[in-house]
């Protein structure tokens, strides 16, 4: 796939005079660092074609289509107004963007970048697909209240690079903090949907999948990992144990595996220069006849793949051991993936893609809520129990 | 109306192990891959979880897994002058159905014929004298040696991720492997899995009377592993619901948990479930092959244009398709010639029961392939002159199937219901156990297959029809290694013991092996072969027929291992060769 | 979470984990009387004695049932297209007749023969010593039924022992009572532990598909 996808680039730029096929090419490549395809490109559809269905808290956002159609895509857009809509959330009449695109962090884009990717996108073919907008709750629907979200929340990043660090270290902070818009999922938000700055790369949840904290906590971050690991999961999916699945599968198939190695290493130098949060009182424990029912419910149901310790199997099943998404503050993705299932990312360099069978037909609330009681507290893990009343049915 | 497709540059008709082995190799030579499979999509977490795979009356009475005679059957008799009638409900095989084909199901047992099998008739003649062999066996060599096919069994080992210990590594033999193995270039990608009880007892008794037990190879893992394609296979758990079952924890290979994640990813190759192939189409003798016919579930035909057809359907219908589609001249037993049909063979199985009255065996816990084997009594391992037969079988304790519906033996003299029965079957299902011997079935004037006159498929196709009967030599030679097994299970110092001996007719009701082989064979003089050395049709040089159709005879050891080496000798020839300069390749 | 919802989890696990399946009354084949006289059969194949409770008890009848009436009870995947001609053995069953037939008539042909025999009454209502006698001359070809008596018993003895050992979903193993007398642990999935544990006891209770 990976293959395929660059011949399409290069092929186009065959037809391109030197520098501007260089624009092209670089802006190719920002959309990969900036995983514009995984909202924009449709499930099985034409690149960057949107109609993509984005699930936020507030409702439902519709991603539209970035190709060069005049009508429903990007054809009529200038490059100015493409490069403020990019780094600025403005619409074309000015209005805002829902934040759901993440222009706080794209405001790392320069003037530049923003213009080849327009020059990128416009080699597309055009499809004619209509964006068919948002579909939110109120008052999330009216977009004139942005202003206010804008000026709360969209504060300029400080700026880069920074002379304290390495180039490295500064293209990381680059790609993270910018482009890769990881804040976007790995920090926390206000119910207004901002990032709580005093809790920045301390973790989020996104559509029902926790996403872990990538600051150096040792437990719940990436203290544990090396900058190795950390650049392998990027590529592959794969590393430390862990498998990337849900919305980081994504990321990691539509970008993270076609960067270049050196952006995942800068990436992984940057994150690891996180330090870890102040430590926090450890959890409660938890009643030892929900830790026992679990035990047995874990014994049967999931130490077949996970194994009797949590240990998994690298590549294949996660480790539950130490792992991040299993003591995350909330279980959410603990508990869905037991209620329903999740497959694995597959890269080329990791094709396994193994999948986890739902349990909502074999396991009720109340089991459900005692293995991932169990699983975060087992092993060295250490998380508040989970109440059968917090499993969706 | 048949809708006629797109062109692609090979299309697959059949998605097992052969199937898939194939396109992994021609899709990763950059062609467009096609497979039609004629059963439904199967993948492991969708369709045998842990929480639904251990269903013993699902999968392993009912065939959950395996083609419904009412899609698919043949038609059987023991002699030509009998009238050959329908298999109505399955018993002494079990053809697989979709995605995986039998590569879902299978036990895993793993292993390579030895260099002598690959020779068989110039071995025998030479050893024994050309009058050793009764007139009616068509017995033959195979035009490809263990040597050619060693990198290819290494290449599926690996592929596979194989649990064993060699016992032969390039000529100096290994303690504890199989002495008598053909030299192989390294060792298996795992150890061995982890002995269970009765093949331990086995084991010690086989030693005490001078043999070489060595570990079942097996494609049931002993620790995790990733193949060279990068896919990633998990540890046996021992779940005992192995053969008949697809794997819920990734630990078995099958095309799922090796080669199809791959597959997946490649654009270049797709996989058509619920499509049945009717025909190959070709230009004649001489001509090329142009593609397939097939329907889908609807009914609908469509005929796929193709540069390579790829016929790697189950024996049977590998045999069927050729003869619907009047390539090969059809075998007629009556002159012995033509070769399409001819030299089918099976496997000569026996087995014998033995029972402790206080030791616990626990027959649960098991695995498709793990046990332990002697070989002691195989091929050319011994002297066959004094005997007057020829072949021989491996001798085992395999922990396997010992579930209770199919598993639950008494002793004999127990009655067969009632209290007393009850009685015994409490007392005896943790303490019995079951060793086999698997034995060669060799090719014989008598044991074809042909296109039933009457009985026709739901397409209104005539059914394929096999005549067969043990062969004498077979029989003698299965009382003989049956003789050797119940000696090693008296040495085991059992409470009761009920040998099992392999007697004609055949019967096609008791369940006996799914190695059913031949009848499209491999060798290297078209008037007694189908496919030459490279499994290429002698007829269309662009039509390549895998699986143990090929097989000219049966050595007793499971076929899977061959298969697959054969196939990916055949791929590599096509990619290497065949595309670069499309003919013959002889 | 609270104290209170924790030990509701507990309860209900324990609840989902002993409690015996709750039995489906809707017979889906069988008639009432037919259901009657197959677990009559059943509890005299397997019998109920101190190691546990009979076939019959276990779910037999439901077993036979549900199945007689899906794909089994059909024939629905075999081959089922004539001629049905007479073969030999090794040729396998012959017959265009599906078990829901073959018990149908069977079951019909031993009460008739049964209230020939035994002034009216039907299998149900012998006694056990009768019971087993008339098993015991239907296995042994002396009573003749219009399907062949023999064939009925084998049928019959068959489809009860798959019952009993089966999963208990499928109705004719309730409460595990046929994994339990023998030790089958049921659909457990792993034994790395135990594997290389020689000729030691599993103590591990069985567990049914959820």
């Amino acid at each position: 796939m990976q293959t395929a996808w660059w011949a399409v680039v290069f092929l186009l730029c065959a037809a391109l005079p030197a520098s501007a096929e260089d624009r092209v090419r670089e802006g190719a490549y920002l959309t990969v660092l900036g995983d514009c395809a995984a909202c924009h490109t449709p499930p099985g559809g034409a690149p960057f074609s949107g109609g993509r269905r984005i699930p936020t808290p507030f409702g439902t956002v519709i991603a539209p289509n970035l190709t060069p159609d005049r009508e429903t895509g990007l054809g009529a857009w200038s490059e100015d107004e493409f490069a403020r809509a990019l780094r600025f959330g403005r619409r074309r009449d000015g209005g805002f963007l829902y934040p759901a695109h993440p222009y706080p962090y794209f405001a790392r884009f320069t003037r530049a970048e923003a213009g080849a990717i327009h020059a990128y996108l416009a080699t597309l073919a055009p499809v004619h697909q209509a964006a068919r907008g948002a579909d939110l709750s109120f008052p999330f629907d009216l977009r004139f209240l942005l202003r206010f979200w804008d000026a709360l929340y969209a504060t300029p990043a400080p700026p880069l690079p920074d002379p304290g660090h390495d180039a490295l270290w500064n293209r990381g902070a680059f790609i993270v903090t910018g482009p890769g818009h990881c804040g976007a999922c790995h920090t926390a938000k206000t119910w207004l949907g901002g990032d709580v700055a005093a809790r920045a790369w301390q973790g989020g949840v996104v559509a029902g999948w926790v996403a872990p904290a990538l600051d150096g906590d040792p437990r719940t971050g990436l203290g544990a990992w090396s900058a190795a690991e950390i650049a392998a999961f990027l590529a592959t999916g794969a590393a430390h144990g862990q498998l990337a699945s849900g919305p980081m599968a994504e990321m990691v198939t539509l970008s993270g595996a076609r960067m270049t190695a050196a952006d995942r290493e800068a990436i992984a130098r940057y994150l690891k220069s996180l330090p870890p949060p102040p430590p926090s009182p450890p959890p409660p424990q938890p009643p030892p006849a929900v830790m026992a029912a679990g035990a047995g419910l874990y014994r049967l149901r999931c130490a077949p793949c996970h194994g009797r310790d949590g240990e998994g199997t690298p590549g294949l099943f996660p480790r539950l051991a130490g792992s991040a998404v299993v003591i995350a503050a909330r279980p959410d993705t603990v508990l869905r993936v037991i209620r329903d299932g999740a497959r694995a990312a597959a890269t080329d360099a990791a094709p396994t893609g193994a999948a986890m069978p739902g349990f909502a037909a074999t396991l009720d609330r109340a089991a459900i809520a005692a293995i991932a009681t169990y699983i975060r507290n087992s092993w060295g893990n250490a998380a508040p129990a989970v109440a059968a009343s917090a499993v969706t049915p | 109306m048949t809708i006629r497709l797109k062109p692609v540059d090979a299309v697959i008709i059949g998605f097992g192990w052969s199937g898939a082995l194939l396109a992994e190799a021609l899709s990763g030579a950059g062609l467009s891959v096609l497979a039609l499979e004629r059963g439904q999509f199967r993948d492991t977490a969708e369709d045998f979880p842990p929480s639904r795979a251990p269903d013993e009356l699902r999968y392993a009475v009912r065939h959950d897994l395996v083609v419904k005679p009412a899609e698919n059957t043949i038609t059987f008799r023991n002699r030509a002058d009998q009238t050959a009638l329908p298999v109505r409900a399955w018993g002494s095989f079990l053809p697989a159905s979709g995605a995986g084909g039998g590569g879902v199901h299978w036990n895993g047992q793993t292993w390579r014929f030895r260099p002598s099998d690959f020779l068989l008739k110039s071995t025998i003649i030479e050893r024994y004298g050309k009058n050793f062999l009764a007139p009616d066996l068509t017995i033959q060599d195979w035009g490809v040696t263990y040597a050619e096919l060693e990198p290819y069994y290494d290449r599926f080992e690996y592929l596979c991720g194989i649990s064993g210990k060699a016992g032969n590594l390039g000529g100096k033999i290994q303690p504890g492997g199989n002495p008598f193995e053909g030299a192989r270039a390294r060792d298996y990608p795992t150890p061995p899995l982890t002995m269970p009880y009765a093949p331990t007892l086995f084991a010690a008794a086989a030693r005490a009377c001078g043999y070489h037990p060595f570990p079942q190879p097996a494609a049931n893992l002993s620790r995790a592993y990733t193949n060279p394609l990068g896919v990633t296979l998990g540890a046996c758990s021992y779940c005992g619901f192995c053969e008949r079952f697809g794997c819920g924890n990734y630990a078995k290979a099958s095309p799922q948990t090796t080669v199809m994640p791959v597959l997946r990813r490649r654009p270049n190759f797709s996989l058509r479930t619920g499509c049945t192939v009717l025909t190959i189409a070709h230009d004649g003798k001489g001509g090329k092959a142009r593609g397939v016919t097939y329907a889908d579930e609807s009914g609908q035909v469509f005929f796929q244009p193709a540069e390579i057809v790829v016929l790697s359907a189950y024996t049977f219908e590998n045999i069927r398709l050729l003869l619907l589609s009047g390539i090969g001249t059809p075998y007629d037993p009556a002159s012995g010639k033509g070769v399409v049909g001819r030299n089918y063979s099976y496997q000569t199985t026996s087995s014998v029961q033995l029972g402790f009255a206080d030791t616990l065996l626990n027959p649960f816990i098991g695995a498709g392939a793990l046990g332990m084997v002697v070989d002691d009594w195989n091929g050319e391992h011994y002297d066959h002159g004094p005997l007057g037969f020829i072949g021989g079988a491996y001798l085992a304790a395999l922990a396997t199937n010992g579930r209770p519906i199919l598993n639950h033996p008494v002793p004999p003299g127990t009655p067969r219901w009632g209290a007393a029965w009850k009685r015994a079957v409490a007392k005896s299902y943790l303490r019995t156990t079951r060793l086999l011997a698997s034995g060669s079935s060799l090719s014989h004037r008598g044991a074809y297959c042909d296109l039933d006159p009457g009985y026709r498929d739901r397409f209104g196709r005539p059914l394929l029809r096999l005549t067969f009967d043990f062969h004498p030599n077979d029989l003698k030679m299965s009382e003989f290694v049956t003789a050797r097994l119940a000696e090693i299970a008296r040495m085991m110092r059992p409470d009761w013991l009920v040998v099992a001996k392999r007697q004609a007719p055949y019967s096609i009701v008791p369940y006996q092996s799914t190695h059913n082989v031949g009848g499209a064979v491999i060798g290297g003089d078209p008037a007694t072969s189908v496919v030459n050395p490279y499994l290429q049709s002698w007829e269309h040089d662009n039509l390549f027929i895998v699986g143990a159709s090929a097989f000219p005879q049966n050595p007793s050891y499971n076929p899977t291992g061959t298969v697959a080496a054969l196939a990916l000798r055949a791929a590599e020839a096509i990619t290497r060769r065949y595309l670069r300069a499309p003919g013959p390749l002889t | 979470m609270t104290r209170r919802d924790l030990l509701a989890s507990v309860a209900a696990i324990a609840l989902t984990g002993c409690a015996v399946q709750t039995p489906e009354s809707g017979l889906r084949f069988l008639t009432p009387e037919e259901t009657a006289s197959l677990t009559a059969i059943a509890d005299r194949l397997i019998p109920a004695d101190a190691l546990g409770p009979g076939a019959g008890t276990a779910g037999a009848a439901r077993f036979i049932d549900r199945q007689l009436a899906g794909a089994y009870g059909t024939s629905r995947d075999l081959y089922m297209r004539p001629p049905f001609l007479p073969g030999v053995p090794s040729q396998g069953v012959q017959s265009p007749l599906t078990p829901a037939a073959r018990y149908r008539a069977g079951l019909a042909g031993l009460d008739a023969h049964c209230r020939a025999a035994f002034a009216g009454s039907g299998f149900a209502d012998l006694d056990g010593a009768r019971q087993d006698r008339v098993l015991a001359d239907l296995e042994a070809g002396r009573i003749m039924l219009a399907d062949g008596g023999r064939a009925f018993f084998e049928l019959v003895l068959r489809d009860t022992i798959d019952g009993f050992f089966a999963d208990p979903h499928y109705g004719g193993n309730q409460g595990m009572v046929g994994w339990r007398l023998i030790g089958f642990p049921g659909a457990r999935y792993d034994y790395r532990e135990v594997v290389a544990r020689h000729g030691e006891p599993y103590r591990e209770p069985p567990v049914a598909l959820a």
